[in-house]
This record gives structure tokens, C-alpha cells and sequence, in this order.
């Protein structure tokens, strides 16, 4: 069924239809409507989980933790200050292979305090384990939860997953979106049955033990083969969700890139705008593409490279910041592959970025100043 | 694609108005997106919404600058907001007011008393579905079917039927 609905509202409908037993949450601007709708949905009946009101974000990270070292199916959602908070959490839910599935609405750091958009948040979080998926439109957020479930519970992988959604560009957007059918969605996405470690009083056992340092070491390297191995596996639950849904996806989406001579790389919601702007210009008889990254871990730098490499010219777009350094996305594919690359700052805190700003970043991608320039777009001059 | 912008007070409706237009235009068969001014809202400040649509799906997701129609739910925010601001040559501004406004030439303008049948219809000053009512007979973007049955999915029971009552009565009062 379709419904005009916001990306909040597309991603708890997709948390409900994923049937999570246990949800710990706390309300933060722009995901607040994700904790109200999922608390409705119990309250009413329609959602049988143990919706636990804790009392912060560090609270309901660990709660998770708790509940799915029981084994059962567990979500959660922040934004921001929230996911910083949950910062310790996360590399211990990690390093549990806990299962766990979050929504985070992407919002700017503090400070300057700002509840607007931007992807510092969840780009801060890179090195602790958790896959991270970035929601172009309503649509994708809520297949990603979807999706995200069916991927973090194969036994190959065990690793949470973050599903990233724009702060209020797509939380408080509304647009058509195809609901999936519950039969459809138990049949792509069983109940978990975990296969490995996890709590039972009829089986007692210890998780989360001390670790000397004859285990630490093997124990974060499967953690690194296992991020590794996650890319196969997303391919293959990918294909089986377009099988079921109709719908294709893939670790990064290949927007007429093949005969592109400059190429951007860019991830969540600008993507719509670029690609309105490619098509415009493609009209024009101008030879550019996007190549839109889904996955940001585990890092597609095989798919990244086989898309942008006959490209005359990159440019890489940021909506973080690691000072001194530039944008995180430009960095890794710098660092990756032998690329020259432009690197782009842009839409920190909420800056709203327009076309005018898509064209002057290929103007400027097309005869750069300087190679690997990073150019802040928009900056205002100091008075 | 049509880009409509709202002007109102915080707690007049407006991302509601935005909301259901844009539900209504998907009825009629168009792709929708509508959205508020992105931020914290207070009841009585000035607040913005945003509707597009179009007969393609919708990837832009920039803040709406060159509107081809701008809905006003409340007469007293033309003090403290250009209105008028980016608005396409040749765009449609449709008002909550007993009066006519004069706007600059080749700006055409509808006026609408929307608070006088909210008060009648409803019993409350609230004029967003009124005013969706008046757009869909001031303009051919929209059917007033849609927007009734938009209105009766946003609020279910009687206040959507009260609120449908008044998005009739609108759409035969401005209708061209």
C-alpha cells in the first residue's frame, strides 16, 4: 500500500513490520516522532514488544545490549547528541556481535548547538563496529530497517546496523511510500533465531567477559572479517529483497556514471538533489554522474573505484567535517584508491545546499585550482 | 512541478494545510512531497510549510525559493514577512482576509474571509482546511474531492466532517 507519509513515520513502519521483541528509546529532536509512532504502535496492540522508556540514550543503547544478549530481535533510535552519548555502548554492542538494528536521524554536533542536519553524528561512530546504511528518501529508510535486520542476523556478519535518514530534510518530509505486506516481510525476514552465544537460564553462560591479551586481538579481527564478509552478504539480501519487493539496491548506486567524464560521490538525501541536476545537465549534452554510497561501513571501496575510475575528474561531497584533514568520505576514497579527487564541505548544521551550489561544485571539480582542492561551499567572508 | 508555499502563525495549521495538499495531490494521481520550514516552532511566531508536486517522482530536497502559489492563513504576518518573496511571475497568492489586498501588479490575488467560515463551521479560528478548500477553487492544481477526503483521513470522525463541510463551502465560494 502506498502512503504519503514522513521517513520517521516509513521507519517505524518498517521497525513494526521487522517485529522487534524488545525497544529501548529516548525522544531526541528530529527522531522523536520514530519513538512516538513505535510507542503508539505498542500501546495500541499492533507492535507486541517490550517498549522500555529509559531514562537516557546511554540507557537505551545498553538496554538493547541486554536484550539482545538474550537473543531476541532488539531496535533503537537517537539522533546526535543521543548517539554521542551512546558512543561507549556502541563498540560494546559491537564487540558482542549483538544484532542490534538503529534509526539515526542525522543531526549536527554541538557546539555551536544545532538541531539541524548534517552527518557528523553517525560519521563519528566509523570505528565501532556498526554497519552504516544512508537513506536517500523515505522509501530507502524504511526498506534499509528492512534489510538491515536480515544482514546483521546472518551468522556470517553479527554486527549491528545503523540506518541513517537526513534530520528533518527526510525525518520531516513527507512523500509517497510503498508500504511492503506483513506476509511478505515475514517471509523475506523470519524471527531471529540466534546460532551463537547467547543468554539462556536453562544453559547458563557468561557474555561481555574480561578479555587478556591472548583473546583481544582475535576477537576484534573477527570482527574485522566479519565487516568484510558483510559486503557479500548485503549483495545477496539485496537481491532477495528486489525477489520480493521489486525493489533494487546495492552497496553504492551507480547513477549515470558509465560514460561520465566527472563524477560525484556523495551519500543520503543530496543525492536527489544531484541527480535532478545530472539530469539537467545531461540534457545539455554534459557528461557527469553520481555515484550515491549506501553503505559507508563496510566501506565499498571495490564497487567505489569500478564506478569512478575511467572518470576524468571526482568530486567527493561531505557533510562532516575531521579537522585539519577534510571530509571523511573524501579522505577514505583518497586514501583507498589513486584517485585525484575534490573534496567538498558542505550542508554542516543545516545549510540548505541548491542547485546553484551542485553546478559550481562541478564547475569547479571541472578545472580545480589546485588537485585535491577541499573548498568549503557557500562559507560566508568574515566582515 | 508546482511549488506551493504557506505563510501562517505557529498553531494555525500550516504544516498540516502543506501535509494533507500534498496527500490530496496524490490522490489525484500527481507525486507529492511537503514539508515544514525546518526547526523548532512556537504557537504564534511566524511559521513557513512547503507542498511540491509534480507528474514525475520528486528528488529535489532544497527549501522551496521560487513558489509558484503562496496560501496565507493569517492577514497580519504580511507586517512581518515578505510574503511575496521569490514568488514566480506570474504567481498566485490566495489570503485569509474579509478584504482585497492590493500586492504588487501582475501578482493576482484571491482573498478569502477563511476565519469567518472557520468560526461558523468548525466553532475555532483555525483556517488551514478552509484555505485548502479556497485553493482548490481558486486553482486547477488540485480537486476539492481530493482535498475532502485528504481532510477526512487527517482527522477521522466529526471534526473531519466538520472540517470537509468547510472545505466544500470554500471550494463554492472562490470557485472560478
Amino acid at each position: 500500500m502506498i502512503k504519503v507519509i514522513s521517513a520517521n513515520r516509513a521507519l517505524a513502519e518498517a521497525v513494526k513490520l521487522a517485529k522487534p521483541q524488545v525497544i529501548p528509546v529516548y525522544p531526541i529532536t528530529p527522531q522523536t516522532s520514530i519513538s512516538e509512532y513505535l510507542a503508539s504502535f505498542v500501546a495500541d496492540g499492533d507492535l507486541k514488544a517490550e517498549y522500555i522508556r529509559v531514562e537516557s540514550e546511554h540507557s537505551a543503547i545498553s538496554a538493547a545490549v541486554g536484550a539482545s544478549g538474550t537473543g531476541v530481535r532488539t531496535f533503537t533510535a537517537t539522533s546526535s547528541q543521543g548517539l554521542a552519548l551512546m558512543h561507549e555502548i556502541l563498540f560494546a554492542a559491537a564487540g558482542l556481535r549483538n544484532p542490534i538494528v538503529m534509526g539515526n536521524a542525522n543531526r549536527a554536533l554541538s557546539a555551536p548547538l544545532s538541531i539541524w542536519n548534517d552527518q557528523q553524528d553517525s560519521i563519528s561512530q566509523r570505528d565501532s563496529g556498526w554497519m552504516q546504511f544512508f537513506a536517500e528518501n523515505a522509501q530507502e529508510a524504511l526498506d534499509f530497517i528492512i534489510q538491515a535486520y536480515k544482514i546483521s542476523e546472518n551468522k556470517d556478519v553479527l554486527l549491528p546496523s545503523m540506518v541513517c535518514v537526513d534530520g528533518f530534510i527526510l525525518t520531516h518530509t513527507v512523500e509517497p511510500v510503498n508500504i511492503p505486506h506483513q506476509e511478505d516481510v515475514d517471509k523475506f525476514l523470519p524471527t531471529y533465531q540466534p546460532k551463537h552465544a547467547y543468554l539462556d537460564p536453562k544453559d547458563p553462560m557468561s557474555l561481555g567477559t574480561f578479555t587478556d591479551p591472548d583473546y583481544y586481538m582475535e576477537a576484534r579481527y573477527d570482527m574485522e572479517v566479519a565487516m568484510e564478509k558483510a559486503k557479500d552478504v548485503i549483495r545477496k539480501v539485496n537481491k532477495e529483497f528486489e525477489e520480493v519487493f521489486g525493489r533494487k539496491y546495492d552497496l553504492v548506486e551507480n547513477y549515470r556514471c558509465e560514460d561520465a567524464e566527472i563524477i560525484l560521490v556523495a551519500m543520503g538525501s543530496i543525492c536527489g538533489t544531484i541527480k535532478a541536476v545530472i539530469d539537467s545537465l545531461r540534457e545539455k549534452g554534459e557528461k557527469v554522474g553520481l555515484l550515491k554510497i549506501i553503505a559507508f561501513r563496510p566501506f565499498p571501496q571495490e564497487d567505489i573505484y569500478q564506478a569512478v575510475q575511467n572518470a576524468q575528474r571526482i568530486a567527493v561531497l561531505d557533510k562532516n567535517i575531521s579537522f585539519s584533514i577534510g571530509g571523511v568520505l573524501h579522505n577514505e576514497i583518497k586514501a583507498k584508491m589513486d584517485v585525484d579527487a575534490s573534496g567538498f564541505i558542505l550542508g554542516l548544521g543545516g545549510r540548505d545546499v541548491s542547485p546553484e551550489d551542485i553546478i559550481n561544485i562541478i564547475k569547479e571539480t571541472r578545472n580545480p585550482t589546485e588537485p585535491d582542492k577541499i573548498t568549503w561551499v557557500g562559507i560566508k567572508e568574515e566582515e | 512541478m508546482i511549488e506551493i508555499r504557506f505563510h501562517g502563525r505557529g498553531g494555525q495549521g500550516a504544516v498540516t494545510a502543506a501535509e494533507i495538499l500534498a496527500k490530496a495531490a496524490f490522490k489525484d494521481g500527481k507525486y507529492c512531497q511537503a514539508f515544514p520550514f525546518f526547526g523548532p516552532e512556537r504557537k504564534g511566531a511566524p511559521v513557513m510549510a512547503f507542498t511540491r508536486i509534480a507528474d514525475d517522482p520528486i528528488r529535489r530536497r532544497y527549501q522551496v525559493y521560487n513558489p509558484d502559489y503562496v496560501i496565507v492563513l493569517d492577514e497580519t504576518i504580511l507586517e512581518a514577512v515578505d510574503v511575496l518573496s521569490g514568488l514566480k511571475e506570474k504567481g498566485k497568492v490566495l489570503i485569509n482576509s474579509k478584504n482585497e489586498i492590493d500586492f504588487e501588479k501582475n501578482i493576482e490575488s484571491y482573498n478569502i474571509d477563511a476565519t469567518g467560515i472557520a468560526l461558523d463551521i468548525l466553532g475555532v479560528p483555525i483556517v488551514n482546511t478552509v484555505m485548502l478548500g479556497a485553493f482548490a477553487g481558486a486553482t486547477n492544481v488540485v480537486t476539492a474531492d481530493s482535498i475532502v477526503d485528504a481532510t477526512k483521513e487527517t482527522f477521522p470522525g466529526k471534526i473531519g466532517e466538520k472540517n470537509a463541510k468547510a472545505v466544500q463551502f470554500a471550494y463554492e465560494k472562490i470557485k472560478i
